[in-house]
C-alpha cells in the first residue's frame, strides 16, 4: 500500500458532460494527475454516475448505475472526478442509493472514502502545485454548490490557481450563490433558471474579470451560455484547464 | 392556501415578469440575509447552538405523547381550556365555535402561519365575524385581499410605495408620506380602535412550554399583546410540534429563531401567556383556549420527523435562489420556499404539489442556514422519489430518465449513442456554439450551448493511447 500511495493508481472518471461537451477538461485532468505522480487509467466503459436519476427520484435506476460505477472503479487506489457534484454523488449519495443492500452498502462506503474531486485531490492528497505555468489574465471564481457544501471545496482550487504565474484572481460577489443550473432543473424550470443565471452573469461582468473559472462543467456551461447570449466578453473555462497550462486554448463555446 | 387553476410554472412566469415584485423581495430578503450573517458572525457558538436546538426538537418529537400530556395537564391547571384538532377543518371549527359561544362580532388576530394553514381567515369570514389582522404586514395583506407571501414578512411581495398607495386608498388616517414611519403611524391609528373593540383575540404560539402550560409569542410590533390582552377571550392555535420541555429550552431556541429570522439578537416583544386573568391580575382574558392542531404532524413524525424541527424562521426562503426570483405566492401554498416545498405535499397532497419539490436546484444553501439543521434538500429529494414511485411524474420525464438510464447501463450502447449525439449536435453549431437545436429548447431559449468537438473524451483518449490520430 505504501508504494500505491507514493505512486497511486488513479481511475479518472471524466463525467458524462465532460466526455461529450469538453474533452479538454479530461485531458487536463490526466496531465495534472500524472504530474502529481499518479498512474492514471481511464476506464473505457465508464458512463454516468447516476446523478440525474438520483435527483429525479428514480431510485432503481440510480442504484443500478451506482453498482455499475462501483464495479468499474473500486479496484483503483483513488477515483478522481473533475466535478464537485459528480464526486459528491459518489462520496455522499451512493450510500443512500444502496442503503437497502448490505453488501453493496459496504462497497459504496469503501469507494466513497477513496473518491476525490480533482482540485481537492491535487491540493490535499498530493500537495501538488503547478510549476512554470503562466496565464496573463484576470479571472474570477464561482464556487459550485455541491463541491462547496457537500465536499468543502473552497480554498483548494484557489491555492492551485495562485501558483499560476501572471494570473490575477478577482473575488466574485455572491461566489457561493447557486448559478441556477441544478441539473435537470435548468431545463424543467428554464425561466426561473434563466432569471437566476441572469443575476449571476451580471455579477460576473461586474467584477471586470475577463475569465470565469469554476470546477463543475454543468454550472460553467450554464454561466457561459448566459454570458455569451447576453453579449458579454467574459470567457469561461474549467480551472483544471488553466492549472494544466491549457488556458490559452478555446474557452467554452469558442471554436476548437 | 390559494392553489388556484393556474400551474406552478404559470404563476412563476408571471412573477418573473413583475419587476416591482423582484425589488420588493430583494429589499426585504436581501436585508434579512445581510443582518443574519452579521448576527451569526457575532455569535461564535452559533453552530453549537444549532446542534443543541436540533437535539431539543428531536427529543420532543421522539417523546411527543409525554410532553403533550404534560402540557395539557399544566395548561388546564392554569385555567386554560385545551382543545385537540386532528385536521385543519376541525381546528377552524373549534375556533369558530368558541367565537360564536362568546357572541363575537369582531376578532383581532396576531400573525400565525398555523392560522393560515387551517384556513382561519376564510372560516371567520364564512361565519360572518369581522377579522382584524393586527400584524402590520398581515394588515397590508388583508387590505389588499391577498395571502401572505413569506412566513415572517407576509407582505414581502409589496414595496413600501405600493403599501403607501394601499393605505391612502383604505385608511381613515392617511399616511403623511411614503416614508415607513408615516406608514406605520397611519396603520397604528387605524388599528388602535379596533384592538379595543374586539371580542376575541386569536394568536398562534412560537412555543408551548410543557412544564408550565404557558405559551410564548414573539413579535416586533407588540400587536400580539394588544390582541390577546383586551378581549375577553384569547384563543391560541398551535401545531403540536411547537412543544418544548421548559422555559430554558424556549430561550435556547429563541436565540436561534430571532437571529435566523431577522438578524436581531432578540425580538422587541417576547411574551409568555399562562392561563386566563387571575383575580389579582390587572388585565387579561377571562377565557384562555388552546387549540392543539395535528393536521398531518403525527404522520410527519413517521415519515418526515426532521421537518417537525422547523421553528418557522424563514431563513431558508430568504436564502433560496428560486424564492428570491419568484416570491412566495408562486408556490401556491400556505408555506412557500424550501420548507414550504417539503410541507405542502403533506398538507395539500403530493399529487397537487408534485412540482414544488422539483422547483429547486438542490444547492444546499437552505440546509446551511437552517437553525435546526433540517436536511431540506434530502427531504425534497425524498418527495421526488415518492412521486416517482407513485407514478405521479409525467410520462415524458419517466421516459426521458428511464431511457437515458437504460442506455447508461449498457456502456457499449452508451458510447455509440454519445458518438451519434455529438454528430447531431454539430449539425446545429455556428462557430463554437449552438443557439438552437431540437429537444434542447429548455436550454437554448435562454442560453447558448457549447458545441461538442468531433470526438468524445473517452474515444479521443483511447484512440490516442492506441496510437491512432486523436
Amino acid at each position: 500500500m505504501t508504494s500505491a500511495i507514493e505512486c497511486p493508481r488513479v481511475g479518472l472518471f471524466a463525467t458524462c458532460i465532460v466526455d461529450v461537451i469538453r474533452p479538454r477538461i479530461g485531458f487536463a485532468a490526466v496531465k495534472l494527475l500524472e504530474e502529481a505522480g499518479c498512474v492514471v487509467e481511464v476506464p473505457e466503459r465508464q458512463t454516468c454516475c447516476g446523478q440525474p436519476a438520483f435527483n429525479s427520484g428514480a431510485t432503481k435506476q440510480t442504484a443500478a448505475l451506482a453498482r455499475q460505477f462501483i464495479d468499474q472503479f473500486e479496484a483503483f487506489d483513488y477515483i478522481v472526478v473533475p466535478s464537485g457534484s459528480c464526486a459528491a454523488m459518489i462520496k455522499a449519495h451512493y450510500c443512500e442509493a444502496l442503503a437497502d443492500d448490505h453488501e453493496w452498502l459496504e462497497r459504496a462506503t469503501t469507494i466513497a472514502a477513496k473518491t476525490w474531486e480533482l482540485m481537492s485531490f491535487l491540493d490535499e492528497v498530493r500537495g501538488y502545485r503547478p510549476v512554470g505555468i503562466e496565464l496573463e489574465a484576470t479571472a474570477t471564481y464561482h464556487d459550485s454548490c455541491s463541491g462547496l457544501r457537500e465536499l468543502g471545496i473552497l480554498e483548494q482550487p484557489r491555492r492551485l490557481l495562485k501558483a499560476v504565474d501572471k494570473l490575477k484572481l478577482q473575488p466574485l460577489p455572491g461566489n457561493d450563490v447557486c448559478c441556477g443550473f441544478g441539473g435537470t432543473f435548468c431545463v424543467k424550470y428554464s425561466a426561473i433558471s434563466n432569471a437566476i443565471v441572469g443575476e449571476k452573469a451580471e455579477a460576473i461582468d461586474g467584477t471586470g474579470a475577463g475569465l470565469l473559472l469554476g470546477g463543475d462543467l454543468g454550472c460553467l456551461m450554464n454561466m457561459a451560455g448566459k454570458l455569451s447570449r447576453s453579449g458579454s466578453k467574459v470567457r469561461v473555462m474549467h480551472a483544471a484547464e488553466v492549472i494544466a497550462g491549457m488556458g490559452d486554448g478555446p474557452a467554452i463555446g469558442e471554436e476548437e | 392556501m390559494q392553489v388556484g387553476m393556474t400551474s406552478f410554472k404559470a404563476r412563476a412566469k408571471s412573477a418573473l415578469a413583475d419587476a416591482t415584485l423582484k425589488t420588493a423581495i430583494d429589499r426585504t430578503a436581501g436585508n434579512a440575509e445581510t443582518k443574519r450573517a452579521t448576527a451569526v458572525g457575532e455569535f461564535p457558538q452559533f453552530d453549537a447552538a444549532r446542534r443543541r436546538g436540533r437535539k431539543i426538537k428531536d427529543h420532543v418529537i421522539a417523546n411527543l405523547e409525554h410532553y403533550l400530556t404534560q402540557f395539557e395537564r399544566n395548561a388546564i391547571a392554569s385555567g386554560a381550556k385545551v382543545h385537540w384538532a386532528r385536521t385543519s377543518q376541525e381546528a377552524s371549527r373549534i375556533v369558530i365555535d368558541i367565537c360564536k359561544a362568546a357572541n363575537a362580532k369582531s376578532v383581532t388576530r396576531s400573525k400565525s402561519m398555523l392560522g393560515e394553514e387551517i384556513g382561519l381567515p376564510h372560516a371567520l369570514e364564512a361565519a360572518g365575524i369581522e377579522r382584524v389582522e393586527t400584524d402590520l404586514a398581515e394588515h397590508i395583506v388583508q387590505l389588499a385581499d391577498e395571502t401572505p407571501s413569506h412566513i415572517v414578512w407576509p407582505a414581502m411581495h409589496k414595496t413600501r410605495e405600493q403599501v403607501a398607495e394601499l393605505f391612502k386608498s383604505q385608511h381613515q388616517e392617511l399616511p403623511a408620506s411614503d416614508a415607513i414611519p408615516d406608514l406605520v403611524e397611519s396603520a397604528r391609528k387605524d388599528l388602535r380602535r379596533k384592538f379595543l373593540n374586539a371580542d376575541v383575540g386569536i394568536s398562534g404560539a412560537n412555543f408551548l412550554i410543557a412544564d408550565t402550560g404557558a405559551i410564548c409569542t414573539v413579535t416586533n410590533e407588540g400587536n400580539a399583546e394588544l390582541t390577546t390582552t383586551p378581549p375577553k377571550v384569547h384563543i391560541v392555535t398551535a401545531g403540536i410540534e411547537k412543544l418544548v420541555p421548559s422555559l430554558g429550552h424556549a430561550f435556547m431556541l429563541l436565540r436561534l429563531l430571532v437571529r435566523s429570522a431577522t438578524g436581531g439578537d432578540f425580538t422587541q416583544y417576547t411574551t409568555f401567556h399562562c392561563g386566563p386573568k387571575r383575580p389579582e391580575d390587572a388585565d387579561g382574558p377571562e377565557e384562555f383556549h388552546i387549540v392543539l392542531v395535528d393536521n398531518g404532524r403525527t404522520k410527519m413524525r413517521r415519515e418526515l420527523p426532521e421537518m417537525l424541527r422547523c421553528i418557522r424562521c424563514g431563513a431558508c426562503m430568504n436564502h433560496c435562489v428560486v424564492y428570491r426570483q419568484i416570491g412566495g405566492h408562486a408556490y401556491g401554498a400556505t408555506y412557500p420556499g424550501p420548507m414550504g416545498s417539503v410541507l405542502t405535499p403533506v398538507l395539500d397532497g403530493l399529487k397537487q404539489s408534485r412540482e414544488l419539490p422539483h422547483a429547486c436546484t438542490l444547492n444546499g444553501k437552505c440546509a446551511e442556514v437552517c437553525p435546526v439543521e433540517i436536511p431540506l434538500p434530502s427531504l425534497l429529494r425524498g418527495w421526488r422519489e415518492r412521486s416517482w414511485k407513485e407514478g405521479l411524474e409525467p410520462v415524458t420525464v419517466r421516459a426521458g430518465i428511464g431511457g437515458w438510464a437504460f442506455v447508461a447501463r449498457r456502456p457499449g450502447l452508451y458510447h455509440m449513442a454519445t458518438a451519434i449525439a455529438v454528430r447531431l449536435m454539430r449539425l446545429f453549431k455556428r462557430g463554437g456554439r449552438i443557439a438552437w437545436m431540437p429537444f434542447a429548447g429548455g436550454w437554448t431559449e435562454y442560453r447558448d450551448l457549447p458545441a461538442p468537438p468531433k470526438k468524445t473524451f473517452i474515444n479521443a483518449y483511447h484512440a490516442s493511447r492506441r496510437g491512432a490520430k486523436p
